[in-house]
């Protein structure tokens, strides 16, 4: 194997234009996980991003059974994918199934009707990793970038509105819900948010590589600072920051097997700098929990 | 109903899917009034506070409010809950999200509302806590962030439930003091859900008294403990 570290991707003619493309739809679908990421990791919601990008797996192998081409995918997985957010919040507040068990029976049902669906449309190994894991800069097709913005604009827009609404029921629903605001109506909005910002990014990130991008930008995040809008505007800048690392490492990265040559799928790459920013983020706490621990020791034999 | 009740309750009965929790609550709330709730763990005084906030509808009777008192005009301390013990949000952040109820349709906070918030800010003494995270607040001043945040919902009337569980004697003396201020100096009606009848009669006007059904209701003056005790051991 030969590892190649190759420049010339960033400016080939043929790939540059996809890029920009990939870029801007990356970037949109980044942000918009991050934000939503933060009210979700507070509210322990997390793993509904999970179950829903699971979905967005099995969503992806209906639309390639049917023969739907690329750029119209969407319109079979963001319907599919936004109805089971909302059954699944729908189900875990009748208190009927409790919202972890809901979230495993979705995940693992839809994971396994997806492979199922794959298979018997005969689809082959390629489109399932692809779809789980995401495309490589090389496999890069021009998908509908007008629509994934138009979406994704819509989610950051509604997010900054109902910026305060979403704070209020985020941190004490009681309380919200006695000053007149449906928790439970913002609660299901969210979740389609999240849908729709998963269905966004899963063709180019991976359908499970997705939900990374909800958690991690926000617990980076919540180590470094300590009100709700630092939280969700820092969470946002990690979240584009690492998108765009992961994007030019896939497309710069390059192995030789032989003749053949293979480049790694984005997804993983931008989760990989998502984990190595959480793990610095970590640090930087301990460390000034440390001084910060330190000072009060000095300012207490003092007052002795 | 005269000019100065807030909430009447006539023969009420609250329950859920068709099973009573508590029968005949007839008792009012009027401005001023400083009222404590007791009862012991299942006497339905989360069900009536429930109730009151507008979550539940009463299976017989009536619950009739002042036109002047609107339905997310009451002030609300909730018990404390546990996911709030690591949220990264800072104190002036919780205070203004008590304002949400005021103006529902406008995305935004506006000047009238940060003013509020800042005004309630300082009648909780909590000004020099203002930019600090309400996770590193200890208990006595989380609560009174939270009663901040209630009075910016308030007009006429705050429900507060067990405010001061879990708090020092000290800390649970102050707020006390925080609570009567308010009360005595700023004509706020007080409903407050309360294990420590001491405490109650020491600074309620009345006292309404549990037991799945209304054991007594009235001055704190004519509250006889003892033969209310006796009652509830009937129930």
């Amino acid at each position: 194997m030969q590892l190649v570290i190759s420049f010339e991707t960033l400016f080939s003619e043929n790939l540059a234009p996809l890029l920009v493309k990939a870029l801007v739809v990356g970037l949109l679908t980044a942000v918009c996980a991050a934000i939503l990421g933060v009210p979700l990791v507070l509210k322990r919601y997390s793993m509904i991003g999970d179950g829903l990008s699971h979905m967005g797996f099995c969503a992806l192998a209906i639309a390639a059974a049917l023969g739907v081409s690329e750029g119209k995918q969407m319109l079979i997985t963001m319907p599919l994918v936004v109805v089971a957010a909302v059954v699944l919040l729908l189900l875990s507040e009748s208190g009927k199934i409790k919202g972890d068990a809901a979230i495993a029976m979705l995940s693992t049902g839809a994971v396994a009707a997806g492979y199922v669906i794959y298979s018997v449309a005969n689809k082959g190994a390629g489109d399932v990793c692809s779809s789980l894991f995401g495309t490589s800069i090389l496999a890069l097709k021009s998908a509908d970038v007008t629509l994934s913005v138009i979406l994704a604009v819509g989610v950051i827009l509604i997010f900054v509105l109902l910026f305060s609404k979403i704070f209020a029921i985020t941190f004490d629903p009681a309380f919200a819900r006695s000053a007149g605001t449906n928790a439970s109506f913002y609660n299901i909005l969210i979740a389609v948010l999240t849908a729709v910002t998963i269905v966004v990014g899963m063709k180019m990130i991976g359908s499970i590589m997705i939900s990374a991008l909800i958690v991690f930008p926000a617990l980076s995040a919540m180590r470094i600072c300590k009100r709700f809008k630092s939280v969700i505007t820092v969470a946002a800048l990690l979240s584009a920051l690492n998108f765009c690392l992961g994007l030019v490492f896939s497309a710069v990265i390059q192995f030789k097997f032989g003749h053949q040559v293979s480049s790694l799928p984005i997804g993983p790459c931008v989760v990989c700098f998502n984990v190595l920013t959480l793990l610095l983020c970590m640090g930087i706490k301990a460390v000034t929990d440390r001084a910060k621990g330190k000072k009060a020791l000095a300012k207490g034999e003092k007052n002795k | 109903m005269n000019e100065q009740t807030l909430i009447r309750f006539e023969n009420v009965t609250l329950g859920y899917e068709g099973m009573p929790v508590i029968e005949g609550l007839d008792f009012s709330i009027e401005k001023g009034q400083y009222l404590c709730v007791l009862g012991q763990n299942g006497s339905g005084k989360s069900t009536m506070m429930k109730s009151l906030l507008g979550f539940l509808s009463p299976m017989a009777g009536k619950i009739e409010r002042a036109p002047g008192l609107k339905k997310n005009a009451i002030g609300y301390l909730p018990q404390q809950q546990p996911g709030q013990a690591d949220f990264p949000a800072s104190v002036k952040e919780v205070v203004l999200s008590g304002c949400q109820g005021k103006r529902r349709f406008m995305p935004f906070y506006t000047k009238a509302d940060k003013a509020l918030a800042e005004k309630n800010i300082e009648l909780m003494k909590i000004t020099h806590l203002k930019d600090r995270s309400f996770k590193e607040l200890s208990g006595g001043q989380k609560q009174r962030a939270l009663l901040a945040r209630a009075l910016c919902a308030a007009e006429d009337l705050i429900l507060l439930d067990e405010p001061t569980a879990g708090l020092d004697p000290v800390v649970t003396e102050e707020l006390y003091g925080l609570i009567d201020d308010l009360n005595k100096k700023e004509g706020m009606a007080v409903i407050m859900i309360s294990h420590d009848p001491e405490k109650a009669m020491q600074y309620a006007t009345h006292i309404l008294h549990l037991g799945r059904r209304m054991l007594y209701f009235g001055a704190t003056e004519g509250y006889d403990r003892e033969s209310v005790l006796a009652k509830e051991r009937e129930v």
